[in-house]
């Protein structure tokens, strides 16, 4: 693995004792480094995770309560690009474990866990990821798309892309300007100059 | 989920008392004082404590608490003995004049303040962003008729021991929507987006009205989420038993 150039990872882990273990896991190896350590998502965690530029992150979805554990990453990713990897401390429904990367597990020993997080990592740089903060070309046409009130298939068909396509876009585009309603991002296309008021409606 | 109980505070004793002094509530948490003149307790009270300033103003201290406590502790649960020694009408007469408050005082100085703020920009901006405004507000409106129309109504008629027939508080916890994400969006264009002509102190004016909004709001849905809501599913269970 490259030297001098660790990945770098947050772990959020309620439990400070396996957090420090985990850190252990790590230390001893060297390829990864700890960046920091949150116990919750609180306002103030979410503000840190996005600040952040982490690679990996590995959570420990108590943290989650019941009813949003099945969202758990999904929420993460409204904040950080990152690989998530989940960490199971105590038993949970399988869809629970399905949305991350990987899981790791407590007893796991500390080179299978390295396996498993190089492997999440191999698998994530395939995939192309938006590093800039700015909304990309294709970002911004979407953008209007849906500025213009078009809905997702109808975006999907003119650009010939899947739906799923069309998702991730929007939420790239919601994660980087912070605008979740279609009424906010057609004031934000507008104030950008990248609609004109008579194309509204 | 049990860890993160533990963490949440749940010992009473910790808390707010009735035994504290009025003064001594309002300098650990200024953001009360909202809450005060919500529920008509007004300043100027002197040395006299929480359960004196409850007795004068005919409040139940333990309803007092409650609201209190949520606005001054981040997740704060309840205690169900705090929870069984409130009255769910006070806490509507509080959610009602937050309410009252929202619509004839906040949103309408967020709207003068915006609109001064966008003042100097082109007719076409002014014109997109006033709408967005006023389908915010619509969206509050909408939001607050239902609570009050059908809410409130029931939860009264339910303190007064004559069960309504057809509605439960469970309806309520099922349709309680979201109204944040409108006012999380114009913090962000107001931020990020407006033209520069824009003046700098009249955007952190309305920056100001937005954060104080959004974070009074906030309060607002978890005392319905965490105390009206299982302070009626607590007293509908006994009802049927």
């Amino acid at each position: 693995m490259k030297h001098g150039n660790r990945v770098k990872v947050l772990l959020i882990i309620p439990s400070r004792i396996i957090a420090r273990g985990m850190e252990g896991v790590f230390h001893d190896l060297g390829e990864f480094s700890v960046e920091g350590i949150l116990t919750d998502l609180s306002r103030t965690s979410e503000v840190r995770l996005k600040n952040m530029d982490v690679e990996l992150i590995v959570v420990d979805p108590v943290i989650f309560d019941c009813a949003s554990r099945a969202s758990g990453r999904s929420r993460i990713a409204e904040y950080s690009d990152a690989a998530v990897v989940a960490l199971q401390t105590v038993p949970m429904e399988d869809d629970v474990w399905r949305q991350y990367d990987e899981v790791v597990n407590l007893y796991d020993l500390p080179p299978v866990i390295i396996k498993k997080l190089r492997t999440v990592l191999a698998n994530r740089s395939e995939t192309p990821k938006s590093d800039s903060q700015e909304l990309s070309a294709r970002e911004k046409e979407i953008l209007v798309c849906v500025a213009k009130g078009m809905l997702n298939k109808e975006i999907a068909d003119l650009y010939n892309i899947s739906i799923y396509t069309v998702i991730t876009h929007r939420k790239n585009i919601t994660r980087k300007t912070g605008i979740k309603t279609v009424a906010g991002l057609t004031v934000y296309a507008l104030l950008n100059n990248l609609i004109d008021a008579n194309s509204i409606e | 989920m049990v860890k993160k109980k533990k963490t949440n505070i749940k010992d009473d004793r910790a808390m707010l008392s009735p035994a504290m002094k009025m003064a001594d509530l309002v300098n650990l948490n200024y953001h009360l004082l909202g809450v005060l003149s919500r529920l008509g307790v007004d300043l100027g009270f002197g040395e006299i404590t929480v359960g004196e300033a409850c007795r004068r103003h005919s409040l139940n201290v333990g309803s007092f608490l409650l609201i209190c406590n949520v606005y001054t502790y981040d997740d704060y649960i309840p205690s169900g003995e705090l929870l069984f020694s409130g009255a769910p009408a006070d806490i509507v007469k509080y959610l009602h004049s937050s309410h009252v408050f929202y619509l004839e005082h906040e949103l309408p100085e967020l709207e003068r303040a915006l609109e001064k703020l966008v003042a100097p920009c082109d007719v076409k901006q002014k014109l997109v962003i006033d709408r967005f405004f006023s389908d915010y507000k619509k969206e509050v409106e909408n939001h607050f008729a239902y609570e009050e129309t059908v809410v409130f109504p029931y939860v009264e008629t339910f303190s007064r021991d004559c069960r309504e027939q057809g509605y439960s508080i469970e309806q309520f916890e099922k349709n309680h929507s979201n109204i944040d994400e409108k006012l999380c969006d114009l913090k962000n264009i107001v931020m990020k987006y407006l033209p520069e002509v824009c003046d700098t102190v009249l955007r952190n004016d309305v920056m100001y009205h937005i954060c104080y909004l959004e974070e009074d709001l906030g309060k607002h849905t978890l005392i319905e989420n965490n105390v009206l809501i299982p302070m009626m599913t607590r007293i509908e269970e006994n009802e049927t038993r």
